[in-house]
């Protein structure tokens, strides 16, 4: 029955699309581009951070719906303004004195005109200041933030008066439990587990719903920015080197130990152990690219499988790549938690190696 | 590589590690340690339990097994006593019967000896009435005549019968 329902709203949706209809007028923008291209630019603003939050554009109209969001810019000072100033990218805005200008996402300093110079390779030239805006990107951080804090606060306030899980916490403990018995507990050890377990919990239910974030309508997915999984794979970086214990140092620096006499060593150690302290930055690094590309891959193939609705145009190929997209949005449901899980899972196996305890055969 | 690091954002980054570190340092605090811990002491309370019920499960059979031996006990004694008591009871049985015989052979014996009293008592009258029928028949004999062998013979029968043995 319910499969019914779901299944006539996905057709009904689909013949009575209001984007198929603006699509067709727009076959050639105002800007002279074909569909194609206009696609292609879309997913890649799709997946571009922004300085203000922006929902959608009225095509006809050419009017913008969304909100501002405040600029912070520290250029010999600090500048705050909100992104209204911009209008939308288009114009220059005033600040103590200053003039900004917004060129591909990126604010730089400009005359009261806007001029932007730039260099051969088409970069420009211009004095960029340092950007602490509360971008779109940052905006969600913090939503998702907040909408942690309090649901796992709720879930932990649930265990004052009562052991047993209610509301919040029947949702959150299950997940809670296979963090700490499937990924902190066998990768990590009984005996030090307990003191990776929050960072191990935080970044899993962040990642994780973050994901799940990017899969609404709004599609922000902020893991498709380098900057963001970066700070999570440095932040692993550094918990494993800050708790390296004696032995995690010694099997990186003598990855051999006793099962070789020492001049042996010699003839190999001058290759192993620059690669064991490669390792320590290959490990991390590997972290931080493994979830930017498979977010922004997820994204930029459903994305594009959406724009094959308006390039196809007919009652065959549409409903068909809508279909597509619609596989591929819930292969990406099931990625968003997978990543969470590879994410959590490789911190706390590179944490076990760092709290390794001596005396073990290796 | 390029672009990766042309799209790196410093200002992204920064608010990324900050929020992240506050968020950290939140849900740790007052999120996951109370979780943990509320779990930890809950999985403890459980074991416990189980723990208690095998400990009660246990003393329940040692209860129940001291209980039959309790029994067992209470069974042995039952027995021996009824042992001894049938013991006793033959003996007095015995006793009994061997006062009994006693009393009986005494009983016996005296009236034996009352029998031969008596016995020699009727002998002694039998011997006097004999005697004193001798007499009789004598008397009668010597009465009537004497003719014939017959008469005398049937006399002398007659005189028996008459003669009452009482």
């Amino acid at each position: 029955m319910r499969s019914r329902i779901i299944y006539s709203l996905v057709l009904f949706a689909l013949i009575f699309n209001p984007f198929v209809g603006t699509a067709q007028h727009s076959e050639l923008a105002e800007d002279g581009l074909t569909l194609q291209e206009e696609i292609k630019l879309d997913i890649r603003h799709h997946l571009q951070d922004g300085h203000d939050y922006h929902l959608f554009t009225d095509e006809s109209t050419g009017s913008h719906y969304g909100f501002p969001l405040p600029v912070i810019l520290v250029d010999e000072g600090v500048h705050f303004f909100m992104s209204s100033a911009f209008h939308h990218d288009e114009e220059v805005a005033e600040s103590n004195g200053k003039f900004y200008a917004v060129y591909h996402n990126k604010i730089y300093r400009t005359d009261a005109e806007g001029t932007l110079s730039f260099d051969a390779d088409h970069h420009p030239t211009n004095v960029k200041p340092l950007d602490l805006s509360i971008t779109k990107n940052v905006f969600h951080i913090m939503v998702i933030g907040l909408l942690m804090i309090v649901l796992f606060g709720r879930a932990a306030n649930n265990y004052k008066n009562d052991l047993v899980p209610r509301g919040a916490a029947k949702f959150v403990e299950p997940i809670v439990l296979f963090v700490r018995d499937e990924i902190a507990r066998p990768n990590i050890g009984e005996k030090s587990y307990r003191k990776y377990m929050g960072f191990l919990l935080t970044v899993f239910f962040f990642i994780w719903i973050v994901n799940l974030f990017g899969l609404t309508p709004l599609g922000v997915n902020i893991n498709n920015s380098v900057a963001v999984t970066f700070a999570l794979a440095l932040i692993t970086f550094l918990i494993t080197n800050l708790s390296g214990t004696k032995t995690y140092w010694l099997h990186i620096l003598d990855p051999l130990g006793k099962s070789m006499p020492w001049y042996g060593k010699l003839g190999i150690y001058p290759l192993l152990v620059p690669i064991e302290i490669l390792g320590i930055f290959i490990k991390p690094f590997a972290l931080m690219i493994r979830l930017y590309a498979n977010i922004t891959a997820g994204h930029i193939v459903m994305m594009s499988l959406l724009g094959l609705i308006f390039i196809f145009k007919s009652w065959i190929g549409s409903p068909l790549s809508f279909g597509l997209a619609f596989f591929i949005g819930i292969l990406e449901l099931l990625v968003a938690a997978l990543q969470a899980y590879i994410f959590t899972m490789l911190s706390a196996l590179y944490f076990g190696s760092a709290a390794a305890e001596p005396h073990h055969d290796h | 590589m390029e672009k990766l690091i042309s799209e790196f954002s410093v200002g992204l980054f920064v608010w990324q590690t900050v929020l992240f570190l506050a968020l950290l340092f939140l849900l740790r605090r007052y999120a996951w340690k109370p979780m943990l811990i509320a779990v930890n002491r809950r999985e403890k309370s459980i074991e416990e339990a189980l723990e208690q019920a095998d400990i009660a499960r246990r003393e329940m059979k040692k209860l129940k097994q001291s209980n039959d031996e309790l029994l067992q006990q209470a069974r042995d004694e039952r027995d021996s006593l009824m042992k001894e008591a049938r013991e006793t009871k033959n003996e007095i049985i015995a006793e009994a019967k061997r006062k009994a015989q006693e009393e009986a052979t005494k009983i016996l014996a005296s009236a034996r000896d009352e029998i031969k009293h008596e016995k020699v008592k009727a002998i002694e009258e039998l011997k006097n009435q004999v005697a004193d029928f001798s007499f009789e028949i004598a008397e009668r004999i010597l009465s009537e005549k004497l003719t014939d062998a017959d008469k005398q013979k049937n006399s002398v029968v007659t005189a028996l019968n008459e003669i009452n043995f009482n």
